[in-house]
C-alpha cells in the first residue's frame, strides 16, 4: 500500500457527479442502484438477525419460558424469510453483481437501466408488504409456507406475506434477465467468453436460476394464495388437494434458489483467492462450467427436501443420487481453489481470510449436505438440528462470509476508501469462531435428537444449546464491527486508488470511485483475466 | 464484437439510442434477446400451472370431463379465431413499422386493440355464465360453488351431477348414466377443475389485459411516426409478447374445453 499515501480521489465520479434525493431515487446506474440495494438489504439482515438473536435467547434454557410457542414460530418465520428472500438472494447478485458486472465485461451499465431501477422498487413493494405482515404480527408458517398449514388452519396474515415475496420474485426476475443479456450482449471488444471473469460466469449461473425458477415460485404463490384467500381445494386434501404438490413446486424454486444464493458468493471467492495468491486461477475453464452444471444439476434434486413426505421410494432414489452429483461441480470448485493457492504467493489481508472461512465452512456445510442426501440418514435427521447446522453453514459460513469477503474486496472501488485492516482482520475472525461456536453444536443437537421449530427442549441439550447462543453472541459482534467500521472509512478510510490490491480485472483499470459510465473509452481486451504471473510489477507488491 | 468507438456514428444519433449501448444494432440485439428471455420466465411461469392441471386432470378425470363439458365451447372456439386474427393485424403491424408505413401501422394495431378487446368482452360474458351456475369455486363469490343443483343456480350446465345421472342422448344412443353418488361426487370434485378454469384463465386475461394497455403506448408512438425501418424494435418486441399470450390461448382452449365432451353432449 506504499503507493496510496500519493493517490487522490478523482475528481468526478458516480457519488459526487450527481446530488440530492431525486438523482439517487431516479438514478439509472448500475452502481448507485448497488447501492440502494446495499443499504436496503443491510436492514434486513439486521433485522433477520434481530430475530434470530431472540430465538437463542429463547433457547438459552430447556423450558418454554421467554416466547410463546406462537410467538417462537413466528420469530423463525420472520427470521428465514427476511434473511432468504430479503436479504441472502439478492446479497451478491444485486449489490456486488449489479456494481461489478456491467465494469467486469466492459460495459458503461447492464442492458436494460431502466428495469434494473423497477427491479429496486418492485423489490421495495415486496419489502413494504413483508414489513405490513410483520407489524400485524407476523406469520408463522415457517418459511416454506407448507399446506394446509399456511391455507388453512393459521389466522396470521399469510396472504400478506405471500404477495410480498411474490413482488420481491420479479425483482430477482429482472436482475437475472438483465444479468444474462449483459452478458451476452454487451461484453467489451476483445471480451470473450473464456476471458469473463469468474465473478461473471458465477452470476450468469444465478441468473439462469433466477429466470427460470422464480416464475414458478410466483405461480405456486399465486395458488396459495387463491385457496387462502377463496377456501379452495388447490392443495388441501380435505377439498381434493394435494399438499405434496405443493411441495413439489415450491422446492422447484426453492432448491435451486439455495444456488442463487450460492453461486456468486463463489464467484466471489473464485475473484479473491486469485488476487491474493498473486497467481493465475487453476483450471478456469472447470470453474466456470462447475458454476453452468451446479446450476443444471440444482434444477432436478427438489425432491430431496421430501423423502419423509410420502413420494415414492424410487423417485426418492433417483432425486437422492442427483442430489449426490451436485457435490461432484462443488468439490471442483474448491480443489481448483486450493490448487491456486498452491505454491501462490498467498497474503492474508481481510478478503482473503473470509474465502478461507468460506472454504472450510463451505467444505463442511456441503459436505453434510450429503449426509442428508442419503436416504436412510435423512429419516433420522430430517427436521433436526442437523438440518439448521447443514444450510446455516453453507449460507452462513459460506454465502454471508462470500459476501462480506467481496464487500472487503471491492469496498475501496465502490467507495474510494479503504477500511482499517486490523479491525477487518479483527471482524473476520471474530465471526468465524462465533459462527462456529453457533452452529457446529447444533450438529450434535440435531444428530441426537433435537427436531427444529420448538421453543423448547429436553434438559440434556441445554449445555450444547447455551454454547451455540454464547456463539450467536460472539457472531453478532462480528457483524456489527463491520457496520461500524465501513461507515467510519467513508470519511477517515485512507484514499484506495485505482487498484489498491493490484489486482487484475476490468473493474481496477477504472478510477476509485468508477466516472459514472465507467470508462472514459470502452477497454478493448487482449488477455484472460488472471494474468497474475505474467505480471513483474503485480509481483512485488505483495 | 468487432465494434467500437469509432463505427458508433455510423447509424447516426437516432434519438432512442441508448447510452449504455455501442449502437443501434447492439441495442436492438440486446432488446430482442431480452424479450425472449422474458417470455422464458413466462413459459415456466404457466408451466407451474400447466403442470398442476395435468396432475389433478389424471387424479380427477371423470371430473375434469364434466367440468369442460359444462363450458360452452363455441364461445371459446370463436374466442380462438378472435385471437388468431389478433396475431395476424399484430404481424402485419411489425412489417407495417419495419416498411415505415405509418398509417398502415396504426391502422393495424387498432385492429389487434379491437380484437384482443372482443375477447376479453366474450370472456366476461363465459365468466358471467359461470357465475350464473353457481360455478365460481369457494364460497366466496356469489352463491358459492354448488355443481348439484344449488337454489338459484341457473343455465343450462349448472346441475353438473344431474347430467352425469341423466346423460343427453347422442345421435339417438341412449347413454348409461352414473349412480346417484358417484355423479355428486363426480361434481363436487369439478370444483377442482374450475380452480384451473379461472386461474388459467385468469392468467391469461391478466396478460391480455397488461398487453393492451402497451399496445396503447405503442399505437401512441406509432401515431408520433417514432417507428421506421432505423428502429422499430418495441413494436417488434410486443408482438413476441402478443403472439405469446396468443399459443398460451391456443393450449388453454383444448386443455379447457376440449377434454372429452362426447359422453355428455
Amino acid at each position: 500500500m506504499s503507493t496510496a499515501t500519493q493517490t487522490v480521489m478523482p475528481e468526478k465520479h458516480y457519488l459526487n457527479e450527481f446530488f440530492g434525493i431525486r438523482s439517487w431515487l431516479l438514478t439509472k446506474d448500475h452502481k448507485r442502484i448497488a447501492i440502494l440495494y446495499l443499504l436496503t438489504i443491510s436492514f434486513f439482515f439486521f433485522l433477520g438477525g434481530l430475530f434470530a438473536s431472540l430465538i437463542r435467547l429463547e433457547l438459552l434454557t430447556p423450558a418454554g419460558d421467554l416466547f410463546q410457542s406462537d410467538t417462537y414460530n413466528k420469530l423463525f418465520t420472520m427470521h428465514g424469510v427476511n434473511m432468504i428472500f430479503f436479504f441472502l438472494i439478492p446479497s451478491v447478485p444485486a449489490v456486488l453483481g449489479n456494481f461489478l458486472v456491467p465494469i467486469m465485461v466492459g460495459a458503461r451499465d447492464l442492458a436494460f437501466p431502466k428495469i434494473n431501477l423497477l427491479s429496486w422498487y418492485i423489490f421495495i413493494a415486496g419489502a413494504a408488504f413483508a414489513l405490513t405482515a410483520l407489524l400485524y404480527g407476523g406469520v408463522d408458517t415457517g418459511w416454506t409456507f407448507y399446506t394446509p398449514l399456511s391455507s388453512g388452519y393459521l389466522r396470521t396474515p399469510v396472504i400478506v406475506m405471500g404477495v410480498g415475496i411474490l413482488i420481491a420474485g420479479f425483482a430477482s426476475i429482472f436482475t437475472g434477465l438483465n444479468f444474462i443479456v449483459t452478458v451476452h450482449r454487451m461484453r467489451a471488444p476483445g471480451m470473450t467468453w473464456g476471458r469473463l471473469p469468474l465473478f461473471v460466469w458465477a452470476n450468469y449461473a444465478a441468473s439462469l436460476i433466477m429466470v427460470l425458477g422464480t416464475p414458478v415460485l410466483a405461480i405456486t404463490l399465486i395458488l396459495l394464495v387463491l385457496e387462502r384467500g377463496f377456501h379452495i381445494g388447490i392443495f388441501d386434501p380435505k377439498l381434493g388437494g394435494d399438499p405434496v404438490l405443493f411441495q413439489h413446486m415450491f422446492w422447484f424454486y426453492s432448491h435451486p434458489a439455495v444456488y442463487i444464493m450460492i453461486l456468486p458468493g463463489m464467484g466471489v471467492i473464485s475473484e479473491i483467492i486469485t488476487c491474493f495468491s498473486r497467481k493465475r486461477v487453476f483450471g478456469y475453464t472447470f470453474i466456470a462450467f462447475s458454476s453452468i452444471a451446479i446450476a443444471v444439476f440444482g434444477f432436478v434434486v427438489w425432491a430431496h427436501h421430501m423423502f419423509v413426505a410420502g413420494i415414492s421410494t424410487y423417485s426418492a432414489m433417483v432425486f437422492s443420487l442427483l442430489s449426490y452429483a451436485v457435490a461432484i461441480p462443488s468439490a471442483v470448485k474448491v480443489f481448483n481453489w486450493i490448487a491456486t493457492m498452491y505454491k501462490g504467493s498467498v497474503s492474508y489481508d481481510t478478503p482473503m481470510l473470509y474465502a478461507f472461512g468460506f472454504i472450510g465452512l463451505f467444505t463442511i456445510g456441503g459436505l453434510t449436505g450429503l449426509f442428508l442426501a442419503a436416504l436412510g440418514l435423512d429419516v433420522h435427521i430430517h427436521d433436526t438440528y442437523f438440518v439448521i447446522a447443514h444450510f446455516h453453514y453453507v449460507m452462513v459460513g459460506g454465502m454471508v462470509m462470500a459476501y462480506l469477503g467481496g464487500l472487503h474486496f471491492w469496498w475501496p472501488k465502490i467507495t474510494g476508501r479503504i477500511y482499517p485492516e486490523f479491525w477487518a482482520k479483527l471482524a473476520a475472525l471474530i465471526t468465524f469462531i462465533g459462527f462456529n461456536l453457533t452452529f457446529f453444536p447444533q450438529f450434535i443437537l440435531g444428530y441426537l435428537g433435537m427436531p427444529r421449530r420448538y421453543h423448547s427442549y429436553p434438559e440434556e441439550f441445554q449445555v450444547l444449546n447455551v454454547l451455540s447462543s454464547a456463539g450467536a453472541s460472539i457472531l453478532a459482534v462480528g457483524f456489527i464491527l463491520p457496520l461500524i467500521y465501513l461507515l467510519w472509512s467513508l470519511r477517515y478510510g485512507e484514499i484506495a486508488g485505482p487498484n489498491p490490491w493490484s489486482a487484475k480485472g476490468l473493474e481496477w483499470t477504472t478510477s476509485s470511485p468508477p466516472p459514472t459510465h465507467n470508462f472514459d473509452v470502452i477497454p478493448v481486451v487482449t488477455e484472460g483475466p488472471y494474468n497474475y504471473g505474467d505480471d513483474e510489477e503485480a509481483a512485488g507488491v505483495h | 464484437m468487432s465494434t467500437n468507438q469509432t463505427t458508433a456514428p455510423a447509424t447516426g444519433h437516432h434519438p432512442a439510442w441508448a447510452h449504455q449501448f455501442e449502437n443501434m444494432q447492439q441495442q436492438k440485439e440486446a432488446s430482442s434477446f431480452g424479450m425472449w428471455v422474458f417470455l422464458l420466465t413466462e413459459i415456466m411461469m404457466f408451466g407451474g400451472l400447466f403442470t398442476a392441471y395435468m396432475i389433478y386432470r389424471i387424479k380427477f378425470y371423470d371430473a375434469f370431463v364434466a367440468g369442460s363439458s359444462s363450458i360452452n365451447v363455441q364461445w371459446g372456439f370463436g374466442n380462438t379465431l378472435v385471437l388468431i386474427g389478433s396475431s395476424f393485424t399484430m404481424a402485419m403491424a411489425v412489417w407495417a413499422a419495419h416498411k415505415g408505413k405509418r398509417m398502415q401501422q396504426v391502422v393495424y394495431l387498432v385492429l389487434t386493440m379491437v380484437l384482443g378487446t372482443a375477447f376479453l368482452g366474450v370472456k366476461a360474458v363465459e365468466y358471467k355464465a359461470k357465475y350464473d351456475e353457481c360455478h365460481i369455486p369457494g364460497q366466496v363469490i356469489g352463491k358459492g360453488f354448488n355443481a348439484t343443483g344449488g337454489p338459484g343456480c341457473s343455465g343450462e350446465g349448472a346441475n353438473i351431477a344431474e347430467e352425469l345421472e341423466h346423460p343427453k342422448t347422442l345421435a339417438g344412443k341412449e347413454v348409461a348414466g352414473k349412480p346417484r353418488a358417484a355423479a355428486e361426487q363426480i361434481a363436487r370434485q369439478s370444483e377442482l377443475f374450475f380452480v384451473f378454469y379461472f386461474a388459467m384463465t385468469g392468467l391469461h386475461a391478466t396478460h391480455m389485459i397488461i398487453g393492451l394497455g402497451v399496445l396503447a403506448w405503442i399505437l401512441r408512438r406509432a401515431w408520433k411516426s417514432e417507428f421506421g425501418p432505423a428502429y422499430y424494435t418495441p413494436v417488434e418486441n410486443f408482438g413476441l409478447y402478443w403472439h405469446f399470450v396468443d399459443i398460451v390461448w391456443i393450449y388453454l382452449f383444448p386443455l379447457l374445453y376440449l377434454i372429452n365432451r362426447i359422453p355428455h353432449h
